[in-house]
């Protein structure tokens, strides 16, 4: 293909670069923290089992890894979207949409960051990094990378995830 | 199984294999566990009609597949800093999916020892679908 494609990107799109979106409530429960690890194969008790994690010094059962919480659900609100595949939500002339790849950073050192545990109340608050225009072998395509950042109910830092959303 | 210590460890070494094969009420399950219903993953019609073959594994659920690699491989002691992957290839059920490790880089600083990785998944040909990198702490002896 050798004719130039139009940019996608709008002024629209290139203002709301950097600009946190609101914040989602994700509340981390013992029985979710279970499903998600029992959906992995997980074995070690400590996503299973209370006293196994504190045994190991956790507060209570451990979020397994990829796990921060399940978003607040309430009937007629937006849906609830899981974090990876949120914030599309500007009009481009793509219907197919893939996730391209996810990133997870945690900060689990006191006294500045914290393991994420069953009881935990996370804040997660979503940036669009960037956005970016290829020419791949499905044809021309926008990757959108999002930055969320998961701040616990004591403030602390726990963790970081950077996705991408490939639309084409 | 024995902790692994920082001593223990070279770069270059490739850290024991993780073997999964999803079923589709796997997929389901993690449908429920991750909150991605996209019926891609659970609702062949559906996935046909998108144009798919067939069903195909959630690109999270084999990120997640590389944190339980890193997880069990960093063992009590170990913690487990940054993990991720790019979704580049399709895997679908009952297929195996081999989860792999090899440590990249080993440094210490400011009282703990790092631990760099390329992780992936391939699938029974060899082929990488889910290409990243991790970074893991591990306990030292001395």
């Amino acid at each position: 293909m050798t004719q130039a494609q139009q940019s996608v990107i709008t002024d629209e799109m290139r203002a709301a670069v950097g600009v946190e979106g609101p914040a989602a409530v994700l509340e981390v429960e013992k029985t979710n923290c279970r499903m998600f690890a029992r959906a992995v194969g997980h074995a070690d008790p400590i996503f299973y089992d209370e006293a196994a994690a504190r045994a190991r010094g956790y507060r209570g059962i451990v979020a397994p890894p990829g796990f921060f919480g399940t978003p607040v659900f309430r009937p007629g609100g937006a849906a609830a979207v899981p974090g990876e595949m949120a914030g599309r939500g500007f009009s481009v002339p793509y219907k197919r949409v893939l996730n391209g790849g996810t990133d997870y950073e945690y900060f689990p050192d006191a006294p500045d960051g914290d393991v994420i545990c069953a009881g935990d109340t996370i804040t997660a608050r979503s940036k669009i990094a960037g956005f970016e225009e290829t020419e791949g072998s499905l044809g021309p395509m926008l990757i959108t990378t999002r930055e969320t950042t998961y701040t616990n109910q004591h403030g602390k830092l726990v963790a970081k995830m950077r996705g991408t959303v490939i639309q084409y | 199984m024995a902790q692994v210590h920082f001593e223990d460890i070279t770069e270059g070494d490739e850290i024991p294999q993780l073997k999964k094969n999803c079923s589709t009420q796997q997929l389901v399950q993690w449908a429920a566990g991750s909150g991605d219903f996209y019926q891609i993953h659970y609702d062949k019609d559906f996935a046909q009609r998108t144009g798919l073959k067939g069903l195909i594994v959630h690109g999270a659920l084999k990120n997640a597949f590389l944190g339980q690699l890193l997880h069990d491989w960093a063992g009590e002691q170990g913690q487990l800093r940054r993990f991720g992957c790019s979704y580049r290839g399709m895997d679908e059920p009952d297929q195996d999916i081999l989860c792999r490790g090899v440590v990249t880089k080993k440094y210490s600083e400011r009282g703990k020892h790092f631990v760099e990785l390329d992780i992936w998944t391939e699938k029974p040909d060899g082929k990488k679908t889910s290409p990243g990198t991790a970074l893991v702490t591990l306990p030292a002896r001395s």
